[in-house]
């Protein structure tokens, strides 16, 4: 397939980014975006709020503000009843206001299984775009949401987890990123990606693939609750782990830790937090403003080296 | 027990097994992908279940036996659970701490004819040096685990005093699996 160049594209297909990015004038790019997925709650309220919040980090990640959201729906109108779409939307919609955005229409499709997400537009100035393959050695990685959507997820389908648990990841997976963008913006960082499908270390290897610079991290700075690492260590691990784990287990080396660490670093997020790659001046700052901003789980897990270049070692 | 669990969607794999745990010793699971052989061999590692995998036809049998623990044996009459020795230093008691190494030279010396053995050594802070090259204890050291004795040194502290690569005997260890084996322990001993 051929992809398509163009002199105004700030940030298209070629590269691993969250979003595209295109230069309307001088000061202003319009970035665009799209995620739907199927239900990862029982919920469907729930449900629209996590696919809503999910959409809208990728604007967030490149450090933008989004301004319009459009909805994308499957629903099978003919088995379901369509209070339980009017619920999703409801969801979704809640969240749309919350970030301070307006939804001007939407899709349906009929579909045999549930779907909804949201076709995001978000504004930026052409020279603040916060792409993701811009660390630079000796910058802090900063990690601002827990790991473990996925196992927690696997935990409730097998009934293991009580309704505390559901509750709060709901509560983390519903979040917006966009304070954490916004401050991001406001100290100004080097490089910055959202945690989602792929894996804290999946999206970690996207920010280093082809770069002279790679990745420690310590394993033990990282937020992870311990009912995710008890829950891990019960084997209740989504498939996608083990598929993220395979993909880029060449560029990765354990050193000295526990197994499970691995299936908790790889394991796919939903709506999971952004990565941030900051100078060693600034990392104070921004971690101090994250935490009074409410974001209190806000860690610095790890630095960016020259010394193995496109390869993460874990410690 | 059987546990035949193809064509079922995770984690249902996981979630009967664990279910025919709490009524069987022995539970053989069927499972016919990678996914929930991985989750049930972590679940089994979990729960004190020793693994055996048979690959046949696209199937995976999995042989799940729960682990006899060697605090069931006979020789640790008054407390239940393993004996871990803590070495948090290199030096035995305060006053004088050329004393203190030779203290704690004589101590590791003397563990050769000490009844029961621990089951684990758990070497931290300067106590790392014991297991390095360099050791004045290291034959006495590789001696105990030739007796089956289960030596693990703090991984962080190595890293500390540079002794990472210099490691002569044990394992390189970290703070969740050394806290792990004294919570897990009968008796601590600090000398």
């Amino acid at each position: 397939m051929e992809i398509p160049s163009d002199p105004n594209l700030i940030v298209g297909m070629g590269t691993f980014e969250d979003a595209g990015v295109y230069k309307l004038t001088t000061d202003l790019a319009i970035i665009q975006t799209v995620d739907y997925f199927t239900p990862i709650v029982d919920d469907p309220y729930d449900f629209g709020q996590i696919a809503a919040a999910n959409a809208l980090s990728d604007i967030y990640a490149m450090g933008g503000k989004p301004i319009t959201a459009m909805n994308i729906t499957c629903f099978p109108s003919k088995t379901m009843d369509i209070s339980i779409l009017k619920e999703i939307l409801r969801g979704g919609l809640e969240k749309i206001k919350e970030a301070e955005v307006i939804l001007v229409g939407g899709h349906s499709v009929e579909d045999s299984e549930i779907k909804y997400g949201l076709s995001v537009t978000g504004t930026i100035h052409p020279e603040k775009v916060i792409l993701n393959s811009t660390a630079k050695p000796g910058d802090k990685l900063i990690l601002t949401k827990p790991l473990g959507t996925g196992i927690i997820n696997t935990a409730i389908k097998a009934g293991m987890a009580d309704e505390k648990i559901t509750t709060e990841i709901t509560t983390q997976m519903a979040t917006l990123n966009r304070d954490a963008a916004e401050l991001m913006q406001e100290v100004g960082v080097n490089a910055c990606t959202d945690v989602t499908g792929f894996g804290l270390l999946g999206h970690a290897c996207e920010m280093i693939q082809n770069r002279e610079f790679g990745f420690e991290i310590d394993h033990s700075a990282i937020p992870i609750p311990s009912r995710t690492v008890e829950f891990a260590r019960t084997g209740l691990i989504p498939g996608g782990a083990y598929r993220n784990r395979d993909f880029r287990a060449s560029m990765i080396e354990f050193r000295n830790v526990p197994e499970w660490i691995s299936d908790i670093l790889f394991d796919p997020q939903t709506s999971g937090g952004l990565l941030i790659s900051v100078s060693p001046q600034k990392t104070g700052v921004l971690l101090s403003k994250l935490h009074n901003k409410g974001i209190s789980d806000a860690s610095v897990v790890g630095t960016v080296t020259e010394k193995h270049a496109g390869k993460i070692i874990v410690r | 027990m059987i546990i035949d669990a193809r064509g079922l969607d995770c984690p249902q794999p996981v979630v009967l097994t664990n279910n025919a745990f709490e009524e069987s010793d022995e539970v053989t699971t069927i499972v016919d992908n990678e996914v929930a052989k991985e989750n049930i061999y972590r679940l089994a590692k979990s729960k004190g279940f020793t693994v055996e995998i048979e690959e046949t036809n696209d199937l995976f049998h999995l042989h799940l036996k729960r682990e006899v623990s060697k605090s069931s044996q006979p020789h640790n009459q008054f407390n239940s659970g393993p004996i871990v020795l803590l070495i948090a230093s290199d030096i035995i008691g305060r006053g004088s701490d050329e004393l203190g190494k030779k203290l704690m030279i004589a101590f590791v010396q003397v563990l050769h004819e000490i009844i029961p053995k621990p089951d684990t050594i758990i070497f931290m802070n300067s106590g790392v040096k014991l297991v390095a090259a360099g050791s004045t204890v290291i034959e006495d050291i590789k001696e105990l685990e030739k007796e089956g004795v289960s030596l693990l040194a703090c991984g962080a502290c190595l890293g500390y005093y540079e002794l990472t690569e210099k490691v002569a005997a044990g394992q390189i260890s970290n703070m969740y699996d050394i806290a792990s084996v004294m919570f897990g322990a009968g008796k601590i001993i600090n000398p």
